[in-house]
């Protein structure tokens, strides 16, 4: 059993501030994936302060690296982080899965800064794949950044696509895994065990590392690190605990995903997170 | 027709370098030329279907016309939900050849029995579905799969099957094609059950009866002006396809001449695979005599439909 963290890192402010408008996107929209959306913050937060080249203004341009949220259901996260570079206006946010918004309860590609419809697991690696072999037969520089869940690998597709990923020596594709341990009925040791985890990404021909998902300059480490190695793609284990950052919400499956939310709980999770560590 | 869709697939992609190609894990040899030749947009991924959809779905994003080939079966069933999330919710330029639609792997049982593939494929949006009738229909669709806007499925058929299609005729994705005309009764048909309607129109034309042939190589989106045209002068309906009749060509036709509402109505009848899966084996044409997709099914449906004695 891998357990990276040995002490916790505290939440600077950046992280509170995005915990904040996620719960304000679940607030108006009255619903939501929760856990899985605070565990995804600092490695979303990463990838989009610091490590993907993009241009809001041309979400189409082409030497953009690809960016897939394999695991769709934690969208809110990357709408906040959209949204707060520019991809679309801040009403949109409060718009989360209403009828006449953009944002769902999924990704869509209509919305500007997503290249794919996601939220039946294990799509996310395979589509990668193909987008970073077309990047590497023509030469260009751009990467492929696909997030999945650690649930979401109990999808055979995924380890498809990975030795099809370690086939082609994909150096170009990075594979970031939110390994909080939870999935929506129990833990992924109960539901299906997917250890040795990160022997498994190393066995399927992925160089690999392990990282405290929650940290923010151990994951611009391992970031900045990529390509572990030449000629083989890489997998990022990260990891992370669900509902990070508001105590009561922390690895408790009620909190998986709510709907009709109380004006009482948004109350308690705002008041949690500015009491984080 | 498989040999003469996969030829065209390597002479297009000669001229169009956007043209890729993914096998499953095809039989030794399949398109070795475009392999030496175009080894960048050649790819035998293995036997693993969900993930080769989802990467043509990533290539074609990357703006590639993608064809990928395996069996029918394995093509539709086992990775519908990529060709639905990935593929066509997406609307993205990817063509799934199915070898062997139907019945043609008889000997191999039902695991590899296509009996359901154009019913299931014809409920996603966004999905165009071709059954040509012969290798030179064949040769006239592909060309025009290059620059169609999203997915298509081509379903193939057995191979060296007898040609039956005209050269001169123009073919264009979405058109019905007029192979007889008649004002009693209308044969629909699709992929190879056109022999079937051609063989029996002869044979009740020997009778005094008049039949029209309306051969559908698209079944999606169905040629309804067509269909509506013919329909209209006859008295009976009859189509046949090699698919089950739940959900395929039969059903398209139903649901287009029952909301037309044409008067006097029409009577109708589908000939096809029934509600079941085949238990027996032996030769395409033993499967096909045995739930009675064949000339003299066809005859003698007209004959009842008529109320000839």
């Amino acid at each position: 059993m891998s357990a990276i963290p040995k002490k916790a890192v505290p939440l600077d402010e950046r992280s509170r501030h995005l915990r904040r408008q996620i719960v304000r996107v679940l607030e108006r929209g009255g619903r939501g994936h929760i856990g899985t959306s605070l565990s995804l913050v600092e490695m979303l937060r990463v990838l989009f302060d610091g490590v993907l080249r993009y241009d809001p203004k041309n979400p189409d341009w082409p030497k953009r690296d690809r960016f897939i949220l394999s695991k769709g259901h934690g969208c809110i996260t990357l709408y906040v982080l959209l949204q707060e570079k520019g991809f679309f206006p801040e009403e949109e946010l409060w718009k989360f899965c209403k009828f006449d918004g953009i944002l769902g309860g999924h990704p869509d590609p209509k919305v500007p800064g997503i290249e794919v419809s996601t939220g039946s697991l294990g799509h996310g690696l395979p589509v990668g794949v193909g987008m970073a072999l077309m990047a590497k037969r023509r030469n260009a520089g751009h990467r492929v950044f696909v997030v999945l869940g650690d649930g979401e690998c109990n999808e055979g597709s995924v380890w498809e696509a990975a030795m099809s990923a370690a086939k082609h020596k994909l150096d170009n594709l990075v594979a970031m895994v939110d390994y909080n341990k939870q999935q929506s009925y129990s833990s992924t040791y109960e539901v299906l065990d997917l250890e040795p985890f990160s022997a498994k990404w190393e066995a399927f021909g992925f160089a690999t590392r392990e990282v405290d998902g929650h940290d923010v300059a151990a994951l611009e480490r391992v970031l900045a690190a990529v390509p572990f190695q030449t000629g083989r793609p890489s997998a990022i284990i990260c990891h992370t605990v669900k509902g990070k950052g508001i105590p009561f919400a922390e690895n408790d499956m009620r909190w998986h995903h709510k709907s009709s939310i109380k004006d009482s709980e948004v109350e308690d999770m705002l008041c949690a997170i500015e009491a984080a560590e | 027709m498989r040999e003469t869709c996969l030829d065209q697939v390597y002479q297009l992609a000669k001229t169009d370098p956007r043209i890729v190609f993914i096998g499953s894990d095809l039989g030794a040899g399949t398109l070795r030329k475009f392999k030496e030749e175009m080894a960048d947009r050649f790819y035998m991924e293995g036997i693993s279907e969900a993930h080769v959809v989802g990467m043509a779905a990533g290539m074609a994003l990357e703006g590639m016309i993608v064809y990928v080939n395996t069996i029918s079966t394995f093509i539709t069933r086992r990775c519908f939900e990529q060709i639905a999330v990935d593929v066509c919710l997406h609307k993205l330029n990817v063509r799934l050849i199915g070898n062997g639609g139907g019945l043609v792997y008889a000997p191999l049982g039902p695991t590899h029995l296509a009996i359901e593939d154009i019913s299931i494929l014809r409920a996603l949006p966004n999905m165009t579905i071709t059954a040509v009738a012969d290798a030179g229909e064949m040769r006239r669709l592909m060309p025009q799969t290059v620059d169609h806007p999203g997915p298509i499925y081509i379903r193939l058929a057995k191979g060296y099957d007898p040609i039956v299609t005209n050269d001169e005729v123009p073919f264009r994705i979405g058109k019905g094609i007029p192979m007889r005309d008649g004002r009693d009764a209308l044969l629909v048909t699709t992929g190879i059950t056109l022999k079937s309607a051609q063989e029996a129109a002869k044979m009740l034309a020997l009778e005094g009866v008049e039949t029209a042939i309306l051969h559908m190589p698209t079944i999606k989106p169905l040629d309804t002006e067509a269909l509506l045209h013919h329909a209209a002068r006859v008295r009976a309906i009859v189509v046949i396809e090699e698919n089950t009749i739940i959900g395929g060509l039969g059903s398209a036709v139903a649901e287009v001449v029952a909301e037309a509402g044409l008067s006097p109505a029409k009577k109708f009848r589908r000939i096809g695979i029934p509600d079941v899966f085949p238990d027996r084996y032996g030769s395409q044409a033993n499967l096909m005599d045995h739930y009675k997709i064949n000339t003299d099914q066809v005859v003698s449906t007209v004959w009842a439909l008529l109320d000839r004695k």
